[in-house]
């Protein structure tokens, strides 16, 4: 009795943790529509905040308390709203999740920076450490007695603002029409600031509360959002009282799970199954159980108008990027060194990764968070399978994938959006806490993935290896054209912009979800049983399927091209920490720093890309010419005039920098301004030609980085001198008088003038 | 002289590249009723979201009170005293009756007054205060806009589509109600595809189709020809 008595205690006091991050969730998402996966993050860097506040520099709690929770925290939220989320309005579901993964990885990224794990840093104490009362004959620490006290001060205050100022009505009329909350004067955006800047306060609050139960450690304290999760699900993610109680069940469960699992009746394993990763998963199985029980969405009708933009990818071009995409693999293989293969194998794995996501989440709009879990499993699939990796158990492997992610779709179909993307986020931690961790799975801690058999050829060096990937990528990039264009991909599109329109044309929905998660799971699969190394378990976790799933969105999730952009920018990224290590820390940022520039281009960077090369279309003239100078400069290349990065320089400014103002010079009437922007490319071209930057530059990434500025100077440089019509500004009207109400002599005056009289 | 108190002047505005106001320009003078009529189409909703602010022209000059507002955003001109009460239900379907006029507060009266106003012209709403508006009847919830613009009490009232998607008896009640507002002295800009609901509250009709002005005139003079062919095009039309 005793014993459940504490138990129930310290079940009450995590729960009361986790109500308090829930409450934070709830109001930034009724009151903006965005579902902050990073909001676990936030409250992780204000724990490490106030530590370095409290303990580093030994400012009195109470002082440092203020300043983490009522100075930095909201700044942070208002930073948040002002920055990054308010271009976010009319994109899709699928965008503004992503951004929230970019601000989760840039935190995390931030927080390694500036606080390395490997420092011996001060203990973080809870508040009156060693201090407890006797209650009932159990001793509860204050700490715990101020957690109780903060969630039911939480509740309190939230209820207050929510209902009784005018500033709370405002907040929740913005969820309800933000336009007429404009016309009844209120401003939209000052009170999104302002529940951005009350839920980062709230999160912070959790995060501190936490770290004094749990020590300073990022992941648990980042992924303490998971339970939150869970508990405003249970809530509905609108209802604050049903989230205090989802949340106070899971600090319940987890503590009674704590206290009775080592009993002798407690089962310890499941059919040789070892249980030992269920307390870890008890969240995320009721996260699941919440998101299925709830009341089935009902079909919106009616066309909802996203910025973003698909086309349908034309043969010619698809072609003629896979033809180009192996080419060019097999011309550089050759001139990388073991290491720099090995990454940029790692670079192709992401961009099949990203691949996959690309009919589920591009073409159908069904959002993934798990598309790694996939490529583990068939990593495990073609492991396992009997064959030692014959063309067979590749298939196999691939189809056994496909048919799981079916069976996972199944459940998962009557949810949409924001709660299909929380669904596949439970699936990957689940099954990276009880498959992945099991001894038959991986042994020890990693199994070796066979190599892919292929007929007649011999693949084993990292090179081969590399030029298969590319083949692969390329097969499997053909493939999700080809469905693009068929009927099936016309169904996925239809699925994303009206599943209303859809249904009432007689089309199963069911069977179009399932069909494209299997799809998606598949060539995950694929990525998985092309690893031909050893793998660990690590790889496949959820946490890393983040920012696969964010670059591929960069990139342009609706494309081909966009996938292999994200995948291969990921891959690049690993590169540069790899390389470089004074900017490993500017790459632990950079991932999350790209996406949170999402909104302002929800198309992805790929499809921009594309936009710029679109005046070449079906001008064969102008395309043969950057094809030949791409041989010349490979011809100059292997005669040995250049040497192997002036290559790269050269080649990569020839196809950024000059192939996309070709058309626009041949075009221009200008006679000196085309001359001049000749000579401006040829001499850039000359630069990066004439100088040999494996000696001026000693390092890859500052040769990388070169590169990159040298592309942005060289091509912009020559747009704007090109550029037919100089851009016209146009300056905004003003508005008189009208950044304040009017006052009351003024009103009069008018009504005198006006003679109106009331 | 008799400023007035709305004016549009050469107003062109649209969606991307699509302009749906070609070239617009009216004027409401204080204390008069404007019915703006047409077919769907035609450019009056835009013409309703140019004047309240939602949509930003890309030429011309928006006056209020001899003041350029061109290019304010909806906020402060709803401060400023245009009130707007748009098409379908000018309310917040999850407040309730009394958050609703608490929204109403942002124009600078205080709840007590306005609550007193709304509650004195509707006393059907005062039964209501607590309940959630969404869950009133379509005519009630048009009472509660109405009551949220006249308690505010604005320079003018813009009203876009009041009849949409009610029974006639409810839609020519409400239009009782428009009629006193405007015999108090406001100013008044009403969107209607219905125009015989309307015109016999206004003073001034104006008649777009294909985003331009085909007909303006006192609203007892607009004749059934103008309107005929406003909705079912000209006859004299290719």
């Amino acid at each position: 009795m005793q014993e459940l008595l504490t138990f129930t205690i310290i079940g009450l006091s995590t729960g009361a943790i986790y109500a308090v991050v829930a409450s934070g969730l709830v109001v930034t998402y009724t009151t903006s529509g965005i579902f902050n996966l990073a909001h676990g993050a936030t409250g992780m860097l204000a724990a490490f905040t106030y530590w370095q506040l409290r303990f580093d520099w030994d400012l009195p709690a109470p002082i440092a308390l203020f300043l983490t929770l009522f100075v930095l925290a909201p700044l942070f939220g208002i930073l948040t709203e002002r920055v990054v989320m308010r271009g976010l309005q009319g994109t899709t579901e699928v965008v503004r999740l992503s951004v929230t993964v970019a601000l989760f990885a840039f935190m995390i990224g931030l927080a390694n920076w500036i606080w390395p794990s490997d420092s011996s840093r001060e203990a973080f104490l809870k508040f009156f450490e060693g201090n407890s009362v006797a209650i009932g004959g159990i001793n509860v620490s204050w700490h715990r007695i101020i957690t109780f006290g903060c969630a039911i001060l939480v509740a309190i205050v939230l209820r207050i603002v929510l209902y009784k100022t005018r500033m709370g009505v405002a907040m929740r009329a913005v969820v309800d029409d933000r336009s007429l909350t404009e016309l009844n004067g209120a401003r939209p955006d000052r009170v999104s600031m302002f529940a951005w800047a009350i839920s980062a306060s709230l999160a912070a609050l959790a995060g501190i509360l936490l770290a004094g139960e749990q020590q300073l450690n990022i992941e648990p304290l980042v992924l303490l959002v998971i339970n939150a999760y869970a508990a405003a699900i249970i809530g509905r993610l609108k209802n604050l009282p049903l989230t205090f109680f989802g949340a106070a069940l899971l600090g319940l469960l987890d503590a009674y799970y704590l206290a009775y699992s080592d009993s002798s009746w407690f089962p310890q394993s499941f059919f040789g199954f070892s249980l030992s990763g269920v307390r870890a998963s008890i969240p995320t199985i009721i996260l699941f159980v919440a998101l299925l029980a709830r009341p089935q969405s009902r079909l919106r009708a009616g066309v909802t108008r996203f910025r973003e933009e698909s086309r349908v990818p034309q043969w010619s071009t698809a072609i003629l990027g896979a033809v180009t995409l192996i080419t060019i693999t097999i011309g550089i293989s050759g001139m990388l060194t073991r290491a720099n293969t090995l990454l940029l194998l790692n670079g192709f794995t992401f961009a099949i990764v990203a691949l996959s996501l690309v009919p589920l989440t591009g073409y159908a709009g069904q959002m993934s968070l798990a598309p790694l879990t996939f490529a583990g499993l068939g990593a495990i699939a073609m492991a396992k399978l009997p064959g030692n990796g014959n063309l067979l158990t590749f298939v196999a492997a691939i189809l056994i994938v496909a048919v799981v992610g079916a069976i996972v779709a199944l459940p998962a179909l009557r949810l949409t959006g924001i709660y299909l993307a929380l669904s596949t986020a439970a699936f990957a931690v689940l099954v990276s806490k009880l498959v992945f961790n099991q001894r038959q799975t991986f042994q020890t801690g990693n199994i070796a993935v066979p190599v892919l058999d292929v007929p007649f050829v011999d693949i084993g060096s990292p090179r081969s290896r590399l030029i298969l990937a590319s083949v692969a990528f390329s097969i499997l990039g053909l493939l999700v054209v080809s469905v693009r264009r068929s009927r099936l991909g016309r169904r996925f599109i239809a699925l994303k912009d009206s599943p209303a329109a859809a249904a009432t044309l007689g089309m199963n929905l069911t069977r179009t979800k399932v069909i494209a998660f299997a799809m998606s799971a598949g060539i995950g699969a694929c990525a998985g049983a092309l690893a031909g190394d050893k793998v660990s378990p690590q790889h496949y976790d959820f946490t890393q399927s983040l920012p696969v799933v964010l670059l591929a969105v960069v990139g342009g999730v609706g494309t081909v091209g966009g996938a292999f952009f994200g995948g291969i920018l990921l891959g690049g990224n690993s590169i540069l920490a790899s390389v470089v290590p004074s900017l490993k820390n500017l790459a632990k940022v950079l991932p999350g720093t790209i996406g949170i520039t999402l909104g302002r281009n929800p198309n992805g960077a790929a499809l921009q890309t594309a936009e710029s090369f679109r005046s070449l279309q079906s001008r064969w003239g102008l395309i043969s010419f950057a094809g030949l100078g791409a041989i010349v400069i490979w011809a100059l290349t292997a005669a040995d005039v250049l040497s192997h990065w002036s290559f790269f320089v050269t080649g990569v400014v020839w196809f950024l920098a000059v192939t996309p103002n070709l058309a626009a010079i041949v075009d221009s009437t200008h006679r000196t301004r085309r001359n001049s922007t000749i000579l401006y490319l040829a001499a850039g071209l000359v630069l990066c030609g004439g100088v040999d930057w494996s000696t001026a530059l000693d390092v890859t990434g500052q040769r990388l980085v070169a590169v990159v500025i040298l592309v942005a100077v060289i091509g912009l440089g020559a747009q704007r001198m090109i550029e037919n019509e100089p851009r016209v500004h146009k300056d905004s009207p003003d508005v008189l008088g009208l950044d304040r109400s009017f006052t009351g002599e003024e009103i009069e005056q008018a009504e005198r003038e006006l003679r109106v009289s009331i | 002289m008799n400023q007035p108190i709305l004016e549009l002047r050469h107003i062109r505005a649209g969606y991307g590249a699509i302009e749906v106001m070609h070239d617009i320009s009216f004027a409401i003078e204080p204390g008069q009723v404007v019915a703006l009529l047409g077919p769907n189409g035609a450019g009056k909703s835009t013409t309703i979201k140019v004047v309240s602010g939602l949509l930003r022209p890309s030429s011309g000059q928006l006056v209020v009170a001899g003041r350029d507002v061109t290019g304010a955003s909806a906020d402060a001109l709803s401060r400023a005293g245009v009130c707007t009460i748009p098409e379908g239900r000018g309310i917040f379907p999850n407040l309730t009756v009394r958050e609703n006029l608490v929204m109403a507060t942002f124009s600078g009266r205080s709840l007590e007054q306005i609550e007193h106003d709304a509650y004195r012209r509707f006393p059907r709403l005062a039964e209501r205060r607590t309940q959630l508006a969404g869950t009133m009847s379509g005519g009630e919830q048009q009472m509660l806009s109405l009551a949220r613009a006249l308690a505010v009490d604005p320079a003018v009232l813009l009203i876009d589509e009041l009849s949409m998607g009610l029974a006639p008896k409810i839609v020519s009640e409400l239009y009782e109600q428009v009629a006193r507002i405007a015999s108090e002295g406001v100013s008044i800009l009403v969107v209607e595809q219905f125009a015989r609901t309307v015109l016999g509250v206004a003073d001034w009709a104006i008649v777009m189709s294909h985003g331009v002005v085909q007909v303006s005139g006192p609203a007892d003079e607009i004749g059934e020809e103008a309107l005929t062919s406003a909705y079912l095009g000209d006859r004299s039309d290719p």
